[in-house]
């Protein structure tokens, strides 16, 4: 059996505001019964259009599908349009104390019915969610967009976790490599972001030896000594890293890759982020 | 609270008689069979005793036993095995249902640049002969086709395909798993060259399994090591459990005919209850020609592990071909492959009777299931 919760469980056994208001404010539908799990939201606002008054839901899906829907309409309301715009899949897993990584999708489809229930909210537009964008996993029909988005929520780093969170790349797996993609792309964006927060460390020329050294010694040459190379630092000049491969890595195919994705990475992480590895020939 | 265990062609509970009959071989009889002293050597007469019994459930020989872990210990080895011995490149053939310890090392044999052919079923789960047919003319091959489906309990004519693979040079495998025990089986009259089986689908324990090589059949040694089971199978004989699994061969031959005249009364009558009292349900596979103890009804518009969830809180143990009860997130290969519309793959759900099965179990299942299915529908957005 799945490692549900208490709470999930609870919700399962005992869903709050099942059904479906009449003349609402909101309607989001989203999934199908191919997909194996759908979820209509419908919401309506009180007299001064400010709160959600009442959320109800109808799904057809499993245990934590169910659940989620209960806690998403639970959460909403008496949240403004603007609050409720901001609740993500993780506040509906959090609600219910966490879900099976497997299931993570049951809070995505929960996160996703709202926004298109508010996006109907606003545009009057009923009908269900307009794929925007390219689809990257045509199994399941999931867009490029929307797997930015549980990367981007949800600081996902590999596919399978995509799979499990948005079911993108759960079928015939022929998207991997896109999602991939899309992974590495926002990862990298967010990495830049977080070194722009970060107040670069002033340091100066002997100290950045100093540290690239230890990074090197403590990192790097480990990694490459369990393939039967080394390495050695020529020389610094700002930011730019000369380094030399000795043993195997200087003849190895790969070394390209190794030196940008071991070595500079690695100087990125420890020393500083504008750092830039090169290879004296 | 009561349970109410319909899960049978998952596992099935340990008989009492074949727990007492292994108890010995914990406690006192714990010599090792190919030791050369009398402490040892007196088990031996058990463990080949135990050959003898399941041989007999078979209609086999009992050097043409050998017993192994696992079910599927005993697929893989059969069709890797069989690889191996033929000294030259063959063909695999298989279907799309059978079970994943054969699809998984065909697969694997796949990647390692073997030719596979699939076949694949019509919607009621019985199998293409036609298809079947002209890929043996392709050319000998290792052929693997299960006995009955675990999840339909559709029970393929294995006699028939068995002859059309020996008239073309090939060897046949079947996985009879789920057939051993539930339906009479004999070797003499249906010509597979290896069938497997395993324990705990019969009333024996889990981690005893056994494959049938018929004499003369070539095979590799997969598992290798010493000389036991005359070199077909290294490791140390698990005595307690051989002997468990005869003594369970040996019920189940005694229970054969309860097993299909009572226990499939008591699958139809559950059958019938449920297709009457929750409105669009369907049977999936063929009710023709199915094992006596298995239904796999799909109840529409609602979610198998939902169904399960609640089964489950009523103490009734079932299971189900949705993608939320495999961890994927398409439903099971068995109910794809047949076509099942997606309406009512989700909601496809197995119940497994056996010989411990009751009037009462069916009672109370037909008593709640209605109310399930009433308050998953009323949650669905599609009623």
């Amino acid at each position: 059996m799945w490692d549900y919760t208490g709470k999930v469980l609870e919700h399962f056994r005992n869903p709050r505001n099942v059904g479906a208001i009449e003349n609402p404010d909101g309607v989001g539908e989203v999934g199908s019964l191919a997909c194996g799990d759908a979820l209509k939201l419908t919401f309506k606002l009180d007299e001064t259009k400010e709160r959600i008054a009442d959320a109800k839901f109808q799904t057809f899906g499993c245990a934590s599908a169910i659940a989620s829907s209960s806690a998403l309409t639970e959460i909403i309301k008496g949240m403004t349009i603007e609050e409720a715009a901001d609740v993500t899949n993780q506040h509906i897993a959090d609600y219910l104390g966490g879900l099976p990584e497997q299931k993570m999708h049951c809070s995505v489809m929960g996160r996703e019915a709202l926004e298109v229930a508010i996006e109907n909210y606003h545009t009057g537009d009923t009908s269900k969610k307009i794929l925007a964008g390219k689809v990257i996993c045509t199994c399941f029909g999931v867009t490029e967009e929307e797997i930015e988005e549980v990367v981007r929520e949800n600081s996902l780093t590999e596919v399978e976790q995509v799979t499990n969170y948005c079911k993108a790349g759960g079928g015939c797996g022929a998207c991997h490599e896109d999602i991939q993609g899309v992974i590495d792309r926002i990862t990298a964006e967010l990495e830049k972001a977080k070194g722009k927060e970060a107040a670069p460390r002033k340091m100066t020329v002997l100290q950045k030896i100093r540290l690239i050294e230890e990074t090197m010694e403590r990192e790097i040459r480990p990694m490459l000594k369990k393939d039967g190379g080394d390495i050695e630092l020529i020389d610094v000049e700002g930011n730019n890293v000369i380094v030399s491969f000795r043993g195997m890595c200087a003849q190895c195919n790969v070394a390209e890759i190794t030196l940008k994705d071991v070595v500079e990475a690695k100087l990125r992480e420890f020393v500083s982020q504008d750092i830039l590895v090169e290879e004296d020939k | 609270m009561r349970t109410v265990y319909l899960d049978n062609n998952a596992t099935t509970q340990v008989a009492p008689e074949v727990t007492e009959a292994m108890m010995p071989f914990f406690n006192d009889l714990w010599g090792n069979p190919s030791s050369m002293h009398y402490f040892g050597g007196q088990v031996a007469k058990y463990v080949e005793e135990a050959r003898a019994k399941l041989a007999a459930l078979l209609g086999a020989e009992p050097s043409e036993i050998v017993f192994t872990s696992c079910g599927t210990e005993s697929d893989n080895t059969a069709i890797k095995g069989a690889i191996n011995a033929a000294g030259r490149r063959m063909r695999v053939i298989t279907t799309r249902v059978e079970h994943p310890a054969v699809l998984s090392p065909c697969r694997d044999l796949q990647e390692q640049g073997y030719d596979i052919v699939e076949i694949g079923v019509n919607e009621k789960g019985s199998l293409d002969l036609d298809e079947l047919e002209s890929a043996l003319e392709q050319g000998p091959a290792v052929v693997s086709i299960m006995w009955a489906n675990n999840e339909t309990g559709v029970i393929f004519p294995i006699r028939k395909i068995a002859r059309m693979v020996k008239e073309s040079g090939g060897v046949i495998h079947t996985d009879a798993v789920q057939a051993v025990g539930k339906i009479p089986i004999d070797l003499k009259k249906v010509p597979v060259d290896m069938l497997s089986l395993s324990g705990h689908k019969l009333h024996a324990p889990k981690g005893i399994g056994a494959l049938y090589v018929r004499k003369g059949t070539k095979l590799k040694t997969f598992l290798m090591g010493g000389h036991q089971e005359h070199g077909r199978r290294g490791g140390t004989e698990n005595v307690p459990y051989i002997v468990g699994l005869g003594r369970a061969a040996e019920l189940a031959a005694a229970h054969m005919d309860e097993e299909t005249s009572r226990v499939s009364k008591l699958r139809d009558r559950l059958e019938k209850g449920l297709l009457e009292t929750c409105p669009d349900s369907r049977i999936n596979g063929d009710t023709e020609h199915r094992l006596p103890n298995t239904t796999n009804i799909s109840f529409q518009y609602i979610e198998g592990e939902a169904v399960l969830y609640h089964l489950s809180d009523l103490g009734v143990c079932a299971s189900s071909g949705s993608a939320c009860t495999s961890g994927s997130l398409e439903p099971s290969h068995v109910i794809r492959a047949m076509g099942v519309p997606f309406t009512a793959a989700h909601g496809s759900t197995r119940f497994s009777f056996s010989r411990y099965n009751t009037d009462e179990d069916v009672d109370y299942l037909l008593e709640n299931m209605p109310k399930i299915v009433d308050r998953l529908r009323n949650l669905s957005p599609f009623v």
